[in-house]
């Protein structure tokens, strides 16, 4: 039983790592009685608890839940029934929440930058004086540059209450790395083919599923809450299950089929099943000709597209892919070629998520049971505030000529935007940045740190003092999503609903809500008229009146569920018109042809790794979101640091141990901080894997600092989705340094 | 009455959620934990097989803690539940040398401590938190002699096993395979 020894050996060297940093433990002692011992289990049953409504803030899946307090103290976290996120269970990030709010390495006071810029010297400030800071630097930038050269990155609830303010103040550069470094391709390749995006949480209808194709998603390491239950409920009801990655990843261990693909070679394999699926008739005849336009170009276009062809692409077998088309045909309608949700991989990311929008098309999946259902959302007014100032120029005057299709502003075009250059019509002068680690969250950590050098301001707003708090001018403090009142949490899903969010303890230290430091540095700008409601309270109760409920309500409920006002699928043979331009689902898009790209997708090979290098892939814990959890006191103890994946032959050749430190070295000479080596038959061996969100710099962060690996370091080079700009990451090559001193 | 709980390995996803659920309901102390996810690989490159478990103390029926403890602080509760008295445990780490499961640690108040299958949510007629918590459903709580609770079918329909039952204990986690 070595093992187990070993793991609470490390437990206990990990807590005593950070021992000193530790809070003091709520733990119950037990006493006497009436001269009878009573065990801890007793009292806890016998104190008091009280609950208060939140969802969570710790990912974007948002669970709505409830915080117990016992006796005053935190206590914990459990979901609510009624939420159709969470259906009453938390996942463990939400469970370990109360870990945001017991760290004691929280960002504690505003902090005004007093030396260079990432010499990370700061004084600490009042509100009043950060405030007036900002406000002194914002109003110099409008009247030198004009409004438009201030940009806001944002990430998480608060950020739509400074998305408000910046819109005020003349500016439309509002960007969220959530687009041009994640999701951006999925939603420009459905909008393309569906008129639709697939929003989130996903429109996907798992639970009722036949048959799910993964391509690259691994659900349950990635703990996107219902979707997680929903994929276990289908697999225990028999789904097929069939999961493309190149590591053998817990989806992959409950799947009928494991694909393990070579990296960067997903859209042949996509372009193979739907040869097969035509060329063999598989697909749905009747919906393809009433929902659909350009079949006939398509099946033109892929006819050389054989498994044969894709065979020594790929390395998935003929007979295997022949087999996997077959079984998603058997189980048409009820299928999903999973969209993903993380999709800037490689730099075609637009046309490899279009592949299989497409191959759903050919199938009938959309608007069908076990496909894709049609999702609701709540109609919830805002209190009405003076028009928006119209912007004389955007980040997308930047680069007149490149992204067409990009819909939302990229967060990489922002920052590439604020490097002056002869070329740059908009130079921007001022970040506000929002819940964001830009160090961690865009590629190509050095162009950042460039682009920061030629601000005028840079305001961070965080919970923790994540990386780019040190390269602030001013850093404001935010008090956790436990501490106070947001925004309504009205998102898409089977049924609309509203959860509402309400503070379950005072803020901790000199932390304020997001929604008061905008009031207040609206007040500042002159702007305060787009804040109708100066407290957020007011604020609520005028929504949440306008939907027939009230705050009070909500405090007692958590979350509305309201009636569903449309069919979740299609009626047998009902027209419809898709919001693209020729009004159906398009599998070839004149729209890309007219911009002068492939309006079917084509595969192109993609460059590969010099001997004695692997392609560095990424993903995600279950335990963890990102780099924002990776200090979380209880989530830590679940997972301190990454790990890199290595196929043992792989090891062999390089003499590396199982559980080893090594440094890892990209192709630009980039060498990371120390990482454990986790030697597995789990991986294919031209690649290796890490967890996202390791390897902080920060000192402030104590239980992170130098934990892992940062695989956002060794991504010094991205593919550019010329389509829509989104950043491909997965194209950078590392080898192996073992001295790790 | 036989308390028991079955872990479903083919629901389990590793999340690890069980754990902090049982932290933060039983106040577990940093740096320790009475639960703890194992991930079993077994096969080579590309024929693999994963198995996931979700390990606490097994409240074996014939268990070598209670034989062991020199004071009785180790101790059978209502449907076999296998307990600590705090005040009675000496801390002198006996039970911890003879649990084949390594499930017990010392708490840093002295006394010895790990899962006590929630017996105070049990005794209200909850589910201990790990089984409520788990987002994929894949934990069962219940009574083994109650031939009709969702435990006893899931046992008689379900293959199962049982960790290193060679020890001799009879160990009253299941898992489902």
């Amino acid at each position: 039983m070595g093992k187990k020894l070993n793991r609470r050996e490390f437990i206990k060297i990990a807590g005593m790592g950070a021992g000193g940093l530790a809070v003091a433990s709520s733990f119950l002692k037990p006493v006497s009685l009436f001269g009878q011992s009573v065990s801890r289990e007793k009292l806890i049953a016998s104190t008091f608890s009280e609950a208060t409504p939140t969802y969570c803030e710790i990912c974007f899946w948002k669970c709505a839940g409830w915080v117990h307090k016992k006796d005053g103290r935190p206590w914990k976290i459990v979901g609510n029934p009624d939420d159709t996120h969470s259906n009453g269970r938390f996942c463990p990030r939400g469970t370990g929440g109360l870990g945001a709010y017991t760290d004691p390495d929280r960002l504690k006071t505003p902090l005004i930058r007093v030396e260079e810029r990432g010499k990370q010297v700061f004084k600490e400030a009042t509100w009043d004086e950060a405030f007036d800071y900002i406000a002194e630097k914002m109003n110099g930038i409008k009247e030198k540059y004009g409004p438009e050269c201030m940009a806001l990155f944002t990430h998480g609830s608060g950020g739509g209450y400074f998305k408000n303010l910046i819109k005020a103040y003349g500016s439309n550069n509002i960007a969220a790395p959530s687009y041009a470094q994640c999701r951006g391709p999925r939603a420009e390749a459905y909008l393309l083919t569906y008129g639709e995006g697939i929003g989130s949480p996903e429109r996907t209808d798992i639970e009722n599923t036949k048959c799910l194709v993964l391509i690259g998603s691994h659900i349950g390491e990635n703990m996107h809450n219902g979707q997680v239950q929903e994929f276990t409920r289908a697999h225990m009801n028999g789904a097929t299950v069939i999961t493309v990655d190149p590591r053998f990843s817990t989806a992959a261990s409950k799947s009928k089929y494991w694909l393990p693909i070579k990296p960067a070679t997903d859209l042949a394999l996509l372009l193979a099943w739907i040869n097969v699926i035509i060329e063999e008739e598989l697909y749905d005849k009747e919906y393809v000709k009433k929902y659909t336009y350009g079949f006939e170009a398509l099946k033109k276009a892929v006819k050389g597209n054989t498994p044969e062809w894709a065979y020594p692409i790929t390395t998935i077998k003929p007979h295997i892919i022949r087999e996997t088309a077959r079984e998603m045909a058997a189980a048409a309608p009820a299928v999903i070629i999973h969209p993903g949700r993380h999709v800037t991989w490689y730099g075609d990311d637009t046309q490899r998520v279009r592949a299989g929008a497409i191959l759903n098309a050919l199938l009938g999946s959309w608007g069908r049971r076990g496909g894709f259902y049609a999702p609701s959302k709540a109609h919830v007014p805002k209190p009405e505030h003076p028009p928006y100032p119209k912007p004389q120029k955007g980040w997308r005057d930047a680069f007149p000529d490149k992204y067409p299709l990009a819909n939302l502003a990229l967060s990489s075009g922002i920052c590439d935007a604020t490097i002056p250059s002869t070329t740059d019509a908009c130079s921007i002068k001022g970040w506000i940045v929002y819940g964001t680690n830009l160090m961690q969250t865009l590629p190509q950590p050095q162009k950042t740190i460039k682009a920061i050098q030629n601000l005028e301001l840079l305001v961070a707003i965080d919970i923790m003092p994540s990386e780019i708090t040190g390269w602030a001018d001013v850093v404001l403090p935010e008090c956790t999503y436990l501490e106070r009142y947001d925004d309504l949490r009205i998102s898409q899903g089977r049924v609309p609903s509203i959860a509402l969010r309400a503070p379950a303890f005072e803020p901790q230290y000199n932390t304020k809500p997001a929604y008061w430091m905008a009031v207040q540095l609206a007040k500042k700008l002159g702007l305060s008229a787009y804040f109708p409601y100066e407290k957020i309270e007011d604020y609520l109760e005028y929504r949440l009146k306008a939907v027939g409920s009230s705050l009070a309500e909500m405090k007692k409920i958590g979350v509305k569920n309201l009636p569903l006002e449309q069919e979740l699928y299609f009626l047998n043979g009902e027209d419809y018109e898709f919001a693209t331009p020729s009004g159906k689902i398009e599998l070839y898009s004149d729209t890309l042809a007219e911009h002068g790209f492939d309006p079917i997708p084509r595969y192109t090979a993609h460059e590969e790794p010099q001997e004695g290098y692997y392609r560095l892939l990424y993903g995600r814990a279950p335990m963890h979101s990102f780099g924002r959890t990776t200090n979380n006191p209880l989530l830590t103890e679940l997972k301190l640091e990454n790990e890199v994946w290595i196929h043992p032959k792989v090891a062999r050749e390089w003499g590396i141990e199982n559980g080893e430190y090594i440094r890892l070295e990209n192709q630009d000479k980039v060498v990371s901080n120390k990482v454990k080596a986790k030697v597995t038959e789990r991986i294919r061996h031209d690649c290796v894997y890490m967890v996202h969100g390791f390897g902080h710099t920060q000192k402030q962060m104590r239980r992170s600092l130098n934990r892992g690996a940062s695989d956002t370091q060794l991504i010094t080079r991205v593919n550019v989705d010329p389509i829509m700009g989104g950043t491909g990451m997965r194209v950078n090559f590392v080898t192996f340094r073992k001295e790790v001193a | 009455m036989r308390y028991a709980m079955a872990i479903d390995t083919k629901r389990c996803v590793g999340c690890a959620d069980c754990v902090v659920a049982c932290q933060t309901e039983n106040n577990v102390p940093e740096g320790f934990c009475r639960d703890w996810i194992v991930e079993e690989t077994i096969g080579a490159f590309p024929e693999l097989q994963l198995e996931i478990r979700s390990e606490r103390c097994n409240h074996c029926d014939d268990s070598p803690c209670v034989r062991c403890c020199p004071t009785g602080a180790s101790h059978y509760e209502e449907g076999g539940v296998v307990l600590v008295n705090h005040d009675e445990c000496i801390g002198c780490k006996a039970c911890i040398a003879s649990c084949p499961y390594d499930a017990r640690f010392v708490h840093p108040e002295g006394y010895v401590d790990k899962c006590t299958f929630c017996i105070h949510r049990v005794r209200e007629g909850k589910n201990p938190a790990c089984v409520e918590v788990c987002p994929t459903h894949a934990m069962i709580f219940g009574d083994l002699d109650d031939r009709n609770s969702e435990i006893s079918k899931a046992l008689r329909t379900r293959k199962h096993k049982t960790l290193i039952p060679e020890a001799g204990t009879d160990p009253h986690v299941f898992y489902l395979l």
